[in-house]
Parts: C-alpha cells; structure tokens; sequence
C-alpha cells in the first residue's frame, strides 16, 4: 500500500510542517504513553507477563503448520468456512468473491489492518460494493478518503475540531458541538442503520483459538459485534500469526494487548465468535468464513525476521517511537507506520521501495522497551540496513561516504593526517567556539550549531603531553 | 595481565568524536581512572570502533574495524570508553559484526566482557567516588540511549555527581528521551533529526539549569549545538569533566 508519486523524505518534510498534525499526535500517543506507564505501573508482574507472552508467540511460530491444521480441523467443524490465501490479491479476491456471491451490496467493516493490508477497502470499491466502516475512528478515516495513520488509532492525526468539521459537512445530523459525546452521537446517527442492513460483516481477529477454532475480536466500541452478528454473512480476515493454542493463551496476551495499545485493564467488549448461528440460536450470521493470510509471514520465517511474528499490534512502539511522534503515520507510506511498520513493510512491499523506512530511526531502543513482546525491532531494523546494503540500494553518496571513512579508519598513519587536516580546516569557519556554517557539513548546519573542535586532536594533545612528560617510554 | 603493581593495566578508548572534537573528554577520563588506582595506556594507533558503518548495514566494513580495535586492546586487562553507545558497539555489537567469523568471535567475546563504559568502570568495578570537588551551578542529566538500554547506565553517573559540593542536578523529564542524534541518522534525516533534538532542547531549557551534563559528546553536540542555535545560555559538558575536576574549564562550544 505504498502511496504513489512521493518520497519518504517529502511526506515526512510536509507532516513536521503541519503543526495541527503534532499537536493531534501529542494528544492521543501522549496521552497513551502516560496511560501505558500508570498500566504496567500497577501490574507488577508485567515482566514475567511479557516473558509468557513471547513463549506463547514462539511456540506458536515455530509449530505454525501444528497450530494451522488444528484451528482449520476445529474451525470446520464449528461449521465455518476456511480459506488460505497467499498474497493479499488472493486475500481480497476471496472475500469479494463471497461478497458477489450472496449479492452482497453494502458490507460493514470492523477496524482491521490486515483489511488494510491486503488492500481489501480498495477491492470492495473497485467490486462496486457498499464499504461501512464502524470503528469510529475509521469511520472518520473513511468520509476524509484517507489511510489510517496508527494501528490502533486510526484517526489518530486530525484534532477533534478537525472531525467535527468533517461532521457537520458530512453526516445528515451533523453534531450540536465539537464535544466527544456529541461528534459520537452523530456518528451513531449515521451508522446505525447501516449496521443494521448490511449483507455481510467483515472483522478481523485479535486472536486465532488452535483448540476450538474460535475467532477473538476486542474492541472499545462494541461495533466488531455490531458489525458481525446481524448480517447474514461474517467474513473474518486474518494473519496466520494471530494463532494461538488455546483460551488461556489468547487471555495471557490479553492482558498485555489491552495496558500496552490504552492503559486499560481490558478492553470493553471482548468476543469469541465460533461457528455460524446454530439451531436454536438467538443470533449470529447463517455463514462464517475465515480467511487465513500469509501475504509474506512464512517468507518472513525463512529470512530471519520469525521474532516479528510476535506482533500483537499493540502500537507502544509508534507511541513511544521520537520519529513517529515528529512525522505521524502516512509518513510512512505504508500500511503499518513506526518502528513495527519499519519492519515489516520492507518484508511486504519490497526493500527497494521503502529502504529509507529501517533507515529512518536513531536505534534509540525505546520501542524494544516497550514492545510486550520482546521484539528485538532496532536489531531486525539494522538487519533490513545490511540488506539494503548488500543488495546495494543506499545511495551512493552514502556508500562513498561510509568507504573513505572506513578507509581512513582503517588506516592509522593516513587517519592522524586526516583528523589533524580536519581540525585545522574546521576551525576556519568557526565563530566564537562554534561553527556556525562549513561546505559539506549542511545536514548538521542547517539546523544546529557545530562545536569548533579543539586546537589538536586527543592523540595528538596526548602524544604532546608525554614527550613532555620526564621518564617516559611511550606507548 | 596486571602490572607488578597490581595496578589494572587499563586500555582508554577515546572515540572518534572525542579524539576531533573535545579532547578534554580524553583527558578526563585520563585523570579519573589514574584517581581510581589504574595504570592507564592510550593506544596511539586507535581511530573509531566502526559504528557508523554497522548502523548504516556497512557490516563487512564495521567487521574490519572491530577486528582491528580487538587486537590494538584485547593485551589489556579493562578497555574503558568514555561512551555508552561506543562501549555498547564493543560490549553487545562486535559479536553480531564478527558473528560469521569463527576465528574472531571467541576474540570479540572476550574483548565484551573487559570492556566498559567509563562511569560504570569507575562506580561497579573500581568503587570509586571522587573526593573535594566543588562546582556551584545547577545542572541537568540527559541519559543517552545507547548507554542507558544496552549497557544499564543510569545511576551511576548521578551516584558520581552527587559527590560534587555544590552541584544541584535538576531532574530532566523525558530523560530517557532520545535526543535525535542516532549518529548517521542526524544528517541522513536532517529535518526529522531537527524537530526531536528541538523539543530536547526545549525541555533542558524548561528545567532552568545551567548545565547539561551527559555520558556520550554525539548526543551533547547534538543538543548543545541546537541549544546555541536557539540563542539559549545553558552550556553543556560531558559528566566526567565534571567528576574530573573541569568544571570550570571552557563548555562544549566555548573557546579555552
């Protein structure tokens, strides 16, 4: 989901313009940065939680095949439809083609980013098929015709005066203030209905249940139930790394899901969805189809980036990552922004069109520290460099730059001529102690002052001081 | 391999950064670790432990340079760098460099477990706590990244200045904030580089102190350069001039 005609450096050069766009993203990634901390504060054992967590995920990764035929055995046999897809072309086709076959014209839509990832909003259009999206949060996304900007806040780059302005130009009872309750009462307003004559529910799912073949959504909202219980058909998209062995699994990654994505203890609504409606059920949609998505995952296994698979899209890497706080989500460029995006977009869309994604951070660890998984992100993100690297797809002025350094570094004698020649030429352009301008130094310059160095450098001032230094044999 | 002394026979690391820009650093680091009872050698043929190679994927390139840096200090029985995040190259990084060389792994591995990060060196292997030090001027701490998560470099530095008369450290919120430097990073993604490090020098500023103090010269260039920038007062200096006694020696960015 690359957007087309712009570069990283350009999108990113127009969002640190955008001083309504900082401020939206302080409120909400600021506000769960603070909410986070009080969270895991107040949960003492959240260490040993995370521990469980990645044993959970890895087992599950390395006995993915295992895990993959017994949710298929179990899913089927609570009566639901399972379909495997391989790209996110399959993914899309298989559920339009669902959609066309019960003459589907309008589907409501849970907030999902694997929909995102597979393109699915873009299938359904170009299928001629009504789109409802219910998260209200995509909802907004959706009448701006834009992107989601975080996985877990998809809105999360417009103000609130910014949605009510959407509102009141978009909804037929546009709301009575800029106040939340009221922009959700119009929302309601408008959506209602729709949940209610809709021909087929999409959701995504949270958690795949190996044991039962149960589908697990949370939500703060309640529309993933809205969404999948009163249509005829329910179609769940998923990653086939949402699998987990049982129950218990899903509630032991539950409980670090819910505090690292809000704060909260727990999410709202919290729904296993099994099977289409029984006999004698009250509710629930006559068909049930799941379709499994690989779209990369087991190529993702092969190369290296299996640690990956952990992601619970929780989204404490973005709310505490430096860059995407300064340059928001569409920055990106790709469906998934921050550090999680930065890994798994060059494993998606291709390393060649989003080499400056791993490159694009300042390894500062913060998202490693967060992550309730243990995802290693600033080591998988070098690991992308080193690729960019060997498949020769960094600059050139890069790759010139880093060659003579490493050169001259390499190279002791032809270094201490370097470094003494680079003093004495930095010092040129210095003003006071500082260095205010000087030819190649731009990137720095541009924005910052530059410390004059001293007179000579360490080694020099230090072979200096020992010539002078009575007794002495050198080193 | 300690000297008849019984000295450790330490090996300094300065730094690239230390070695071009602020050879005070060096010269800190000197006089502390000679205070805290080492016999100190300066490798005269040192250049840089190949960082900026390794982050931009160089990794064949930061391979050399590490194989390089392990023999010029592997005779040694501590290397101490004055850096959390060259330390950390050394400490964690050189055995992912050196990770598909056989023969230099077990070198590399052994060079991690002998090296440190000079406030940690001086606090958890040496005991050491400076003594008649007055500085009167308030001042602010800002943790860099590399340091404080790779290598657990937090409370030693404070432990290290709260031994200074005088000194007031003023906590700095978001301390654990990166200061947008990431080496490379700073030029590569100038702009972006720009809006992190302006909100850093914001919230220095915000504390009122004086001074900010630091383990690594990159994210003090970084910080100080902007706080220059913006026209601010506070003077920036790396923790171990202080905890060295030069204090009152020229600031990053001032001339001596």
């Amino acid at each position: 989901m690359q957007a087309a005609g712009s570069s990283f450096k350009s999108r990113a050069g127009a969002a640190l313009a955008d001083a309504t766009l900082k401020s939206a993203i302080d409120r909400t990634a600021g506000n769960a940065e603070t909410k986070r901390a009080a969270a895991v504060g107040e949960f003492p054992q959240f260490d040993e939680a995370r521990k469980l967590g990645r044993r959970i995920k890895d087992h599950v990764i390395v006995h993915l095949e295992h895990y993959l035929i017994e949710f298929e055995r179990n899913a089927l046999r609570s009566g639901a439809k399972v379909h495997w897809a391989r790209t996110s072309e399959e993914a899309s086709r298989i559920v339009v083609e669902i959609c066309r076959s019960a003459g589907a014209k309008r589907v409501t839509r849970s907030k999902s980013m694997l929909g995102e990832e597979i393109g699915l909003p873009h299938a359904l259009e170009a299928a001629g098929i009504e789109r409802v999206e219910t998260d209200l949060a995509e909802h907004i996304v959706q009448l701006a015709g834009e992107t989601p900007s975080h996985i877990v806040w998809p809105a999360m780059h417009k103000t609130r005066e910014q949605v009510a302005s959407l509102f009141n130009e978009k909804h037929a009872s546009p709301p009575a203030s800029e106040s939340i309750p009221d922009l959700v009462h119009s929302a309601r307003q408008d959506l209602r209905q729709k949940f209610l004559t809709a021909d087929v529910g999409i959701s995504g799912a949270n958690f795949l249940i190996a044991d039962t073949g149960a589908v697990c959504t949370v939500t703060n909202e309640g529309n993933a139930e809205l969404t999948t219980t009163p249509p005829r058909i329910h179609i769940v998209t998923a990653g086939i790394e949402k699998l987990v062995p049982s129950i218990d699994h899903a509630f032991a990654l539950l409980r670090l899901l819910v505090r690292s994505a809000t704060g909260g203890d727990f999410t709202q609504y919290t729904t296993f969805h099994c099977g289409p409606k029984r006999p004698g059920d009250a509710d629930g949609p006559e068909e049930f189809h799941i379709v499994l998505v690989d779209n990369g995952r087991t190529r993702m296994l092969a190369e290296g980036l299996a640690a990956m698979l952990r992601c619970i899209r929780c989204g404490a890497c973005m709310n505490h990552c430096v860059v995407y706080r300064q340059i928001g989500g569409h920055a990106y460029g790709a469906t998934y922004p921050g550090p999680m995006g930065s890994v798994l977009t060059p494993a998606i869309d291709g390393l060649a069109n989003s080499r400056d994604l791993p490159n694009a951070c300042t390894l500062n660890g913060k998202c490693a520290e967060v992550c309730p998984v243990e995802i290693p992100l600033p080591t998988l993100l070098r690991g992308w460099r080193d690729r960019s690297w060997k498949e020769g797809l960094e600059p050139l002025t890069v790759r010139t730059g880093i060659g003579i350094w490493a050169y001259f570094a390499r190279h002791p004698f032809f270094y201490r001529l370097a470094t003494a020649v680079a003093v004495h030429w930095m010092r040129l352009f210095r003003k006071g102690g500082w260095i205010a301008w000087m030819p190649l130094a731009g990137g720095w310059t541009q924005h910052r002052d530059f410390p004059a160095p001293q007179r000579a450098t360490f080694i020099a001032a230090y072979k200096a001081m020992r010539k002078g230094a009575p007794n002495d044999n050198g080193t | 391999m300690e000297k008849q002394s019984g000295k450790p026979r330490v090996g300094l690391f300065a730094t690239c950064l230390v070695d071009l820009s602020r050879p005070q650093v060096g010269f800190a680091a000197l006089r502390l670790l000679e205070d805290a009872g080492c016999s100190v050698e300066v490798p005269l043929d040192q250049t840089c432990c190949g960082q900026p190679a390794f982050n931009s994927g160089a990794t064949g390139q930061a391979a050399e340079l590490a194989r390089q840096l392990i023999r010029q200090f592997e005779p040694f029985d501590h290397v101490v760098v004055p850096s959390g995040s060259c330390a950390a190259m050394i400490k964690v990084h050189y055995v992912e460099a050196l990770a598909d060389d056989p023969a230099w792994l077990p070198r590399a591995e052994a060079l991690a477990a002998k090296t440190w990060e000079l406030m940690s060196f001086l606090v958890d292997v040496r005991g050491y706590r400076p003594t008649g030090l007055v500085l009167e001027t308030t001042a602010t701490y800002h943790d860099s990244c590399s340091g404080l998560r790779e290598l657990g470099i937090s409370r030693q530095p404070r432990d290290l200045l709260a031994a200074v008369e005088g000194l007031e450290l003023r906590p700095l919120p978001g301390n654990d904030v990166c200061c947008g430097f990431g080496g490379t990073f700073c030029v590569k993604y100038a702009a972006i580089s720009n809006a992190i490090v302006g909100e850093k020098a914001a919230a220095v500023e915000a504390t009122g102190a004086r001074l900010l103090l630091g383990g690594d010269l990159g994210c003090l260039m970084n910080t100080a350069g902007k706080l220059s920038r913006e026209g601010s007062s506070v003077r920036a200096m790396h923790a171990a001039e202080v905890i060295a006694g030069m204090g009152k020696g020229p600031a990053i960015g001032e001339e001596g």
